[in-house]
C-alpha cells in the first residue's frame, strides 16, 4: 500500500515526507483514531503513517496524548477498563484495534519501554529469559545465546557478563533500562514503542542509549515519545507534532525543525509554550 | 547549653519547648519499657518454672496419668498445625490473589474482604463449635482433621489479607511490562507478582503458623486430647495447648503432671519465637 493512496483520505496536515519517502513502506497506518478515558476523549481524529525501520518521535506539551497514542500501538489499555479506541490502526495490513486480535499475540511483535526502568524481581538472565520464553521452546545453550545477543545489542553484556545470576534490581538505572531494552529485543519484535526512555536517566546513559537507538533502527521501527525536542531533533527520521489530542504536523525531522508548516508546532519548537 | 550558645529570640518559649520535648522522650521510652517488662517478666517466669522439668524424657515419653513426658502432644500438635498451614495457606494465598490482582474494587471482592476481616476477630471458640458441628457431628467422633481444619479457619484471614497487601506493593508498572512482552494475566501474576511478593507472605504465613500452635478453644471440641502416642488424624489427637490445660486444671493436684504443663508453656513459647525469628531473616 503506497503512502500516496492514503494521504489522499487524511485531513488537516501536510506530510512533506512524502517527496522524500515514496519509497519507504509504512509499518503502521492509523486512520480516524479516538480514544476514551471513560467519557474524556485523549486523541481526536489521529491519522498517521509511521515508515518501517525508521525511527518516528511524537512530541508535544504534557497532555497532548502522546503517550495515550504510543500505548494504542499494543493495546496496553485493554488492561484498564474503561479506556477504549475507534477507528482503526493498521500494521502489515492487520486492523490491531480489532477484538479479534489477541493482544498478547500482538504484544509479541510490538515491544515497549516504559519512562521507569522496569526490571523484574528475578535475575539478569530471568529477566531477559522472560519474554522469550513466553512464545519460543529454546534449548538452554540456544537462551544462552539468545540472552548474550540480546545483551550485546543492548550494550549491558560488558557489563553484566559476570553477574547474570545478580538480582535485575541491584542494576544502576542507567543499566536498568538498558535491561529493559534488551528484554524487549530479546523477543525479536518489529516494533518497538519507546515511552520518555530516557527522561528518567542522566546524561551519560541517555547519550549511550540513543546511540543504541541509532544502532536498533537497521532492525526494528521505533517510535518514541519524547519531551526533549533536541532528542527528537537527534535521533529521529519522522516527528509529530500533537496539542492537546489532535495531530497537528507530521513530517521529516529536518524539515519539521527547521521549517514547519503550522504556526503553533513552530511556537512549540521555540520554546514559545510547552 | 555551651557557652558558645547562639542568642535566641525568646528564651522563656525555648526552655518551655525544651522541656515539653524531655517529657514526652520521657514519657516515649516509659511505655515501650512498661510494654517490654510484662513480656520479659512472662518469659521469666516460664523459664524459672518450666525449666526444672526440662529433660530428653519429655521429648521421647507420653503423658501418663501421673507424669510422664510431652511426645504425643508435641507430635500431635505437629501434624494438626502442619495440616491447618497447609490448608489455610492454599486457600488463603488463592483468596488473596484474587482480591488483589481480579477482584480489585468490585462489589464481590468487597464483601469477601469485609468477611475476611470479621472471620479475622472472630473467637477461636466459635470456630470450634462450628467444625463441630459440621465435622465431628456428622463424623461421629473427634478427629485431628477437625482439629486440623479448625486451625486452619483460623489462619485463613491472616494469609488472605497478607497476600493481598504483598500484591498491592508490588509496583503496577511492573505488570505493565509484563504484559507489554504478551504475557497472560495468569502468568504475570506467578512469575512477576509472586516473586515480588514471596518474602512477605511468607513471613505472613510463617507468623500465622506461630499463632496456630498455640491456639485451645478450637481443638476442645474438635481435636480433644488424648494420653496416648496418635498420629491417626482420622482419630483424638493429643495436642500441647489442651494437654497445659488439662494439666493445670483437672490433674492440677498432681505435682508432675503441673510441672509438664509449665515446660509445655516453656516449649510453645520457644517455638513461637523460633518461627517468629525465621520470619525476620525471611523477610530481609
Amino acid at each position: 500500500m503506497s503512502l500516496t493512496h492514503a494521504a489522499d483520505d487524511i485531513t488537516g496536515y501536510t506530510i512533506k515526507a512524502r517527496k522524500v519517502r515514496e519509497q519507504v513502506a509504512a509499518k503502521i497506518e492509523v486512520e480516524g483514531l479516538n480514544f476514551y478515558y471513560d467519557k474524556f476523549q485523549a486523541l481526536k481524529n489521529i491519522s498517521l503513517e509511521v515508515p518501517t525501520k525508521q525511527t518516528t518521535a511524537f512530541i508535544g506539551p504534557s497532555g497532548c496524548g502522546k503517550s495515550t497514542l504510543l500505548r494504542c500501538f499494543n493495546r496496553i489499555h485493554n488492561l484498564y477498563p474503561g479506556q477504549h479506541t475507534e477507528g482503526t490502526i493498521r500494521m502489515d495490513g492487520y486492523n490491531i484495534t480489532d477484538r479479534k486480535i489477541d493482544p498478547n499475540l500482538l504484544r509479541s511483535r510490538v515491544g515497549m519501554v516504559f519512562q521507569k526502568p522496569t526490571p523484574f524481581p528475578m535475575s539478569v538472565y530471568d529477566n531477559i529469559a522472560f519474554g522469550v520464553k513466553l512464545y519460543e521452546r529454546l534449548s538452554k545453550s540456544e537462551m544462552d545465546e539468545r540472552v548474550e545477543w540480546a545483551l550485546k545489542r543492548s550494550s549491558l553484556w560488558g557489563e553484566v557478563k559476570d553477574k547474570l545470576k545478580q538480582d535485575g534490581q541491584s542494576l544502576s538505572g542507567g543499566q536498568q533500562q538498558r535491561l529493559c531494552i534488551a528484554r524487549t529485543i530479546a523477543v525479536k519484535p518489529e516494533v518497538i514503542l519507546l515511552d520518555e526512555p530516557t527522561s528518567a536517566l542522566d546524561p551519560i546513559s541517555t547519550g549511550a542509549i540513543e546511540e543504541l537507538f541509532t544502532e536498533l533502527k537497521k532492525d526494528y521501527t521505533l517510535l518514541i515519545v519524547t519531551h526533549n525536542m533536541q532528542q527528537a531533533a537527534r535521533i529521529s527520521d519522522l516527528t509529530a507534532f500533537m496539542y492537546l489530542g489532535e495531530m497537528i504536523e507530521c513530517g521529516d525531522t529536518d524539515t519539521m525543525f527547521t521549517n514547519p508548516s503550522k504556526k503553533r508546532t513552530e511556537d512549540y519548537i521555540n520554546g514559545r509554550y510547552g | 547549653m555551651t557557652s558558645q550558645a547562639l542568642p535566641v529570640a525568646d528564651g522563656g518559649l525555648y526552655r518551655r519547648r525544651r522541656w515539653a520535648n524531655s517529657v514526652f522522650n520521657f514519657a516515649c521510652v516509659g511505655a515501650t519499657l512498661f510494654g517490654v517488662v510484662w513480656l520479659a517478666l512472662i518469659v521469666f517466669e516460664l523459664i524459672v518454672r518450666g525449666v526444672p522439668g526440662l529433660d530428653l524424657g519429655v521429648f521421647t515419653t507420653r503423658t501418663q496419668m501421673t507424669g510422664g513426658g510431652l511426645g504425643n502432644a508435641i507430635v500431635g500438635s505437629l501434624l494438626m498445625t502442619a495440616a491447618g498451614t497447609v490448608l489455610g495457606t492454599i486457600v488463603g494465598i488463592a483468596a488473596g490473589t484474587w482480591l488483589a490482582e481480579y477482584g480489585r474494587n468490585g462489589r464481590l471482592a468487597n464483601t469477601v474482604r469485609f468477611i475476611s476481616d470479621i472471620l479475622l476477630s472472630a473467637p477461636s471458640i466459635i470456630v470450634g463449635l462450628f467444625i463441630y458441628a459440621i465435622m465431628v457431628r456428622p463424623m461421629g467422633h473427634f478427629s485431628g482433621w477437625a482439629g486440623g481444619v479448625a486451625l486452619a479457619i483460623i489462619l485463613l484471614p491472616v494469609v488472605v489479607r497478607t497476600t493481598e497487601d504483598q500484591l498491592g506493593l508490588v509496583p503496577q508498572n511492573l505488570r505493565e511490562a509484563a504484559s507489554a512482552l504478551g504475557a497472560h494475566r495468569w502468568l504475570i501474576v506467578t512469575k512477576v507478582c509472586y516473586s515480588g511478593a514471596r518474602a512477605g507472605i511468607v513471613t505472613g504465613v510463617l507468623l500465622g503458623c506461630a499463632r496456630i500452635s498455640g491456639e485451645t478453644a478450637p481443638l476442645i471440641f474438635t481435636a480433644l486430647n488424648s494420653n496416648q502416642w496418635t498420629s491417626n488424624m482420622n482419630e483424638v489427637m493429643a495436642n500441647l495447648p489442651m494437654t497445659i490445660y488439662q494439666n493445670m486444671t483437672i490433674n492440677s493436684f498432681i505435682p508432675d503432671l503441673v510441672q509438664l504443663a509449665w515446660t509445655g508453656g516453656l516449649l510453645l513459647t520457644a517455638t513461637i519465637l523460633v518461627l517468629n525469628i525465621i520470619a525476620r531473616f525471611v523477610a530481609r
